[in-house]
């Protein structure tokens, strides 16, 4: 078992060197030149060219990235002109909304998807199916943004029941973080709701038609019991490796509404550096948001060997 | 007795495909609506009573009335004429990120499933661009290859074409195995003519499938790249750059932004149940699945 | 009255609605099982064995069956007699697996497999026999100790697929038995087994009626095993009852065509019989019930026009009945 985990670990850490790569060359290949770009308009000819030795731009790509390398695994990932600050402290400085944000989400995705998927399961083919399995599709094809405009109006404007936008003072207690972080947590996760929902209904209709959960109706279990410990405690290995997805997706989707609701999360980070084309922001924000998808992986791998006996050792 | 009637009667390929899709309502609706949809898109400027661009500061922000069937935004523009053309824009881009993933990833996909050496290099950099956010991945390319129509077109069939890869890849791993394959093969027809006949034909309903899919995807990545401001200039219409310049006047005037997200929700979800329904008529065996 | 039955099923039907309309497979089923007795259901794939002891438990499908006719009359342990073919949920549901017990054809897949194995007898003996956790774990010891598996008190910490099929069907008899049920039913529980694994399950269910009095419906499509365990045999076919008597008798003197086509396919028959051995005719395609007449004419060698016409009622004589026209002249 440890053996499989290393191996996947292995693989991963090979995606992660790829997607590093893939992230430092392509920013290579951008129009212009980013020393010119980090000075802004009116610099001299002269403090570019200092500039671009400083940040060793003047010598070959292959060098460059060699050095880039040695810097991000010793923990470095660049520094942010435009910050005046480290990207690990720009990025470290904006992780607590963002994470906040992630989990909440995925907690109130998570409320939403798996009752609705066992729901629709066990209704297969009826109404409550057909109405749980519409309003899934139809969540996942609203874009969040939008959604969450439209929640703004609703909720903040018209019938002010929470703040239009922000994170609140810097000083603020939990509560009132959560007060402005429940209205962009229930855009996401109502939106990441629909692939939890599909999830669980799929993994339920493969057991409950399970010999053992005949069995479990065969000893006069309640059909509560039966469906709940039974059945979905088989299903649970492909619900919980939908919700690492989900959490994946999270973080790519708080980008967005983020930017919506004006948390300065890491998204909202990387969608200014992205406008000012502060690269070293982005290659950081990058590799780490990758790095955080393949933990989630690993992660899931091992949550697997503790919930299957079939897999355990 | 209709239904005995139809169960008697033999059918054709096409004659079953068309009476399942007529079957379900449900996907037959979502045709029509894209088809719809569609041509306005195609014929916009033989449809809208306005010019899209045409300013009246008269009548800026009115709600929608007889004249201005969906209200006008700041600057006076018909929002009605401008959620057509936008979606002239929004669906072209969709159509073009569909064209270039589901091209360049049925190309690789057959390459990856047919030679081992291809696959292990190909496959890797597949994982690793999904090992990103979509609209991440795709903000990131946008940035470095400049904000425009066209490069929002390139960076999204990079954020695609790994879906395409891997869709076509399984399916060749599959279809290669196949008897006939082997046979042609046993039989001398040369490799080309393998792959791109016998594989691809096998692979072509997946293939569709995937293409619905992330036409679906991509409207809806447009969208929000265009709000983010990384994506389409504010200056061309989309579904995405109207709701980004709406946005600030959406206490006073919500039809700014309430229509044109309508516009992205109808047909991202069209697209969907088009996709789920051709699944399920082409592929029977995948029904009970997700 | 001591000798009325445990179990007495009159005139069962059973109707599903599928896609392609509706179908009976269990029609006007009748057959009882007494107390301290097993009775064996035999009859080939198809012929509604399960879905007429389904019917028993209350587990038919409920979306796509249902009952259409007759009574499954059950004597409860209170001394009342409740019809299960018209039980609340409620009702059916106390009485499965306290005093209606059953065990499935697949070991393999019968058992819940993230659960322990004493967790999930240790389950119905907490629900049925209302004991405490502790009590209940001990119990579910006791009962594998009781269907012989070897170290019963680790094994309990044993998921399913630590077990082997023989060792794992052994574990569903325990399970079966946790809550001492008046009334076992076992459909096919020895057919996924290896032979010797086979033998000492049907001892091993002979051992548990005898030491318990429980009446057992036994269901298999192997003579064999009828021949070993039963004291009553009901032929199935096609969804009807064909033949039902003691065992000796039936073994001995068969009536109906079906019944001695059955007995002349077993190995140790074959051989004495070599120079009559046309009896079964080959199954015309797929045994669909047939409109009009006895559902067996088609593959039968003694039937005539009026078979193919007329369905033959249920005869009783001597304790036998039989559906035949013509088994006087057969037998
Ligand atoms: N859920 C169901 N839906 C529709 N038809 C069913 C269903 N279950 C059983 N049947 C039908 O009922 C008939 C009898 O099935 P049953 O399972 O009782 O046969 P059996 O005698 O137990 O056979 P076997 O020896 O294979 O177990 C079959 O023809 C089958 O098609
Ligand atoms: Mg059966």
């Amino acid at each position: 078992m440890l053996k499989v985990i290393a191996r996947r670990a292995f693989g991963l850490a090979i995606v992660l060197a790829i997607v590093g790569a893939m992230v430092f060359f392509l920013t290579r290949l951008a129009p212009g030149d980013p020393a010119a770009l980090m000075l802004g308009d009116q610099a001299s000819a002269e403090d570019i060219a200092k500039l671009r030795e400083t940040y060793g731009l003047d010598r070959p790509v292959l060098v460059q990235f060699g050095l880039w390398l040695k810097e991000v695994f010793s923990g470095n990932l660049g520094h942010s002109i435009f910050l005046q600050r480290p990207v690990t402290q720009a990025l470290a400085e904006r992780a607590e909304p963002t994470f906040f944000l992630a989990v909440f989400s995925l907690l109130i995705a998570a409320c939403i998807g798996i009752p609705a998927g066992i729901a629709s399961a066990v209704w297969r083919g009826r109404m409550a199916d057909q109405a749980i399995s519409g309003f899934a599709m139809l969540a996942a094809n609203i874009p969040s943004f939008w959604l969450g405009l439209i929640f703004i109006q609703i909720f903040s404007v018209r019938l002010g029941l929470f703040p239009v936008a922000g994170y609140g003072s810097p000083d603020a207690g939990l509560l009132e973080r959560l007060r402005h972080l429940l209205l962009p947590a229930s855009v996401l996760g109502i939106v990441n709701s629909a692939l939890i929902t599909r999830f669980t209904r799929a993994s339920m209709l493969d057991v409950l038609d399970a010999d053992f959960v005949r069995t479990a109706r065969a000893k006069g279990l309640p059909e509560r019991k039966v469906i709940l410990r039974h059945a979905f405690g088989n299903a649970l290995v492909p619900i919980v490796t939908v919700l690492g997805l989900t959490l994946a997706l999270l973080i790519g989707g708080a980008i967005v509404t983020e930017t919506v609701f004006g948390l300065p999360g890491i998204g909202n980070l990387v969608v200014s550096a992205v406008l000012r084309r502060d690269y070293p922001v982005i290659q950081g924000a990058l590799l780490v948001v990758a790095a955080i998808y393949v933990l989630i992986n690993l992660a899931i791998d091992v949550l697997y060997t503790l919930i299957d006996p079939r897999v355990r050792m | 007795m209709a239904a005995s009637l139809s169960s008697v009667m033999p059918a054709t390929g096409a004659a079953l495909f068309f009476r399942r899709l007529f079957r379900r309502k449900l996907v037959l609706a979502a045709a029509i609506i894209l088809l719809i949809a569609i041509v306005a898109a195609l014929f916009a400027a033989l449809i809208t009573p306005f010019d899209p661009g045409a300013m009246r500061v008269a009548r800026r922000l009115r709600a929608p009335d007889g004249v201005n069937w969906f209200g006008t935004d700041e600057l006076g523009r018909d929002v009605f004429s401008r959620i057509i053309w936008g979606g002239r824009a929004s669906l072209g881009i969709g159509a073009a990120v569909v064209i270039f993933s589901v091209s360049i990833g049925g190309l690789l996909g057959l390459l990856a499933g047919y030679f081992r050496r291809l696959d292990a290099v190909i496959m890797r950099i597949v994982d690793a661009l999904m090992a990103l956010p979509d609209i991440l991945l795709a903000i990131f390319l946008v940035a470095v290859l400049g904000a425009s129509a066209f490069n929002v077109i390139l960076a999204l069939a990079i954020v695609y074409t790994p879906r395409v890869i891997r869709v076509v890849r399984a399916s060749t791993l599959v279809v290669r195995e196949l008897p006939f394959v082997e046979a042609a093969r046993a039989l001398g027809v040369s490799l080309h003519r393998i792959l791109f006949v016998h594989v691809l034909l096998n692979v072509a309903s997946p293939i569709l499938v995937q293409a619905t899919f992330i036409f679906a995807y991509a409207v809806l990545a447009e969208a929000g790249l265009s709000f983010l401001g990384a994506g389409v200039p504010p200056d061309i219409p989309t579904w995405g750059t109207m709701i980004a310049s709406g946005q600030q006047y959406a206490d006073r005037a919500f039809w700014v932004v309430l229509f044109p997200g309508l516009a992205i929700v109808l047909v991202a979800l069209s697209l969907q149940i088009l996709g789920d329904g051709l699944r399920d008529m082409l592929d029977p065996k995948l029904r009970k699945a997700l | 009255m001591e000798s009325a039955p445990l179990l007495e099923i009159t005139d069962l039907s059973v109707t599903f609605r599928g896609e392609a309309g509706e179908s009976t497979p269990v029609r006007g089923v009748s057959l009882s099982v007494n107390a301290n007795e097993t009775h064996a259901v035999v009859g080939e794939s198809g012929s509604g064995k399960s879905v007429t002891s389904l019917a028993v438990m209350g587990l038919l499908p409920k979306a796509s069956s249902r009952i259409s006719g007759g009574a499954i009359r059950y004597r409860r342990r209170d001394g009342l007699t409740s019809d299960l073919a018209h039980a609340s949920d409620g009702e059916m549901r106390r009485l499965r697996g306290a005093e209606i017990a059953m065990i499935f054809q697949e070991p393999m897949t019968s058992l819940n497999p993230v659960l322990t194995i004493g967790e999930q007898i240790a389950e119905a003996v907490r629900l049925h026999l209302g004991y405490d956790r502790a009590r209940a774990k001990a119990r579910a010891v006791e009962m594998l100790a009781l269907v012989e598996i070897p170290d019963a008190a680790r094994r309990a910490d044993d998921y399913p697929h630590h077990m082997s099929g023989g060792m794992r069907q052994r574990a569903m008899i325990a399970l079966a038995m946790s809550c001492n049920p008046a009334l076992l039913i076992a459909d096919e529980p020895t057919t996924a087994l290896d032979v010797t694994i086979q033998a000492q399950v049907l001892k091993l269910i002979d051992r548990l009626r005898l030491e318990t009095g429980m009446g057992v419906l036994f269901i298999t499509h192997n003579l064999g095993v009828v021949a070993e365990i039963a004291n009553r045999v009901s032929v199935f076919y096609a969804g009807e009852v064909v033949e039902s008597a003691e065992k000796r008798p039936l073994f001995h003197a068969p009536r109906h065509p079906y019944t001695r086509a059955l007995l002349d396919c077993l190995p140790a028959r074959a051989k004495r019989d070599e120079n009559n051995r046309r009896i079964l005719n080959p199954i015309p395609g797929q045994v669909a019930p047939v409109k009009a007449g006895c559902g067996f004419a088609p593959r039968c060698v003694h039937a005539r026009a009026w078979c193919h016409e007329v369905a033959p009622a249920l005869e009783a004589e001597d304790g036998r009945v039989i559906r035949c026209h013509r088994w006087q002249e057969v037998a």
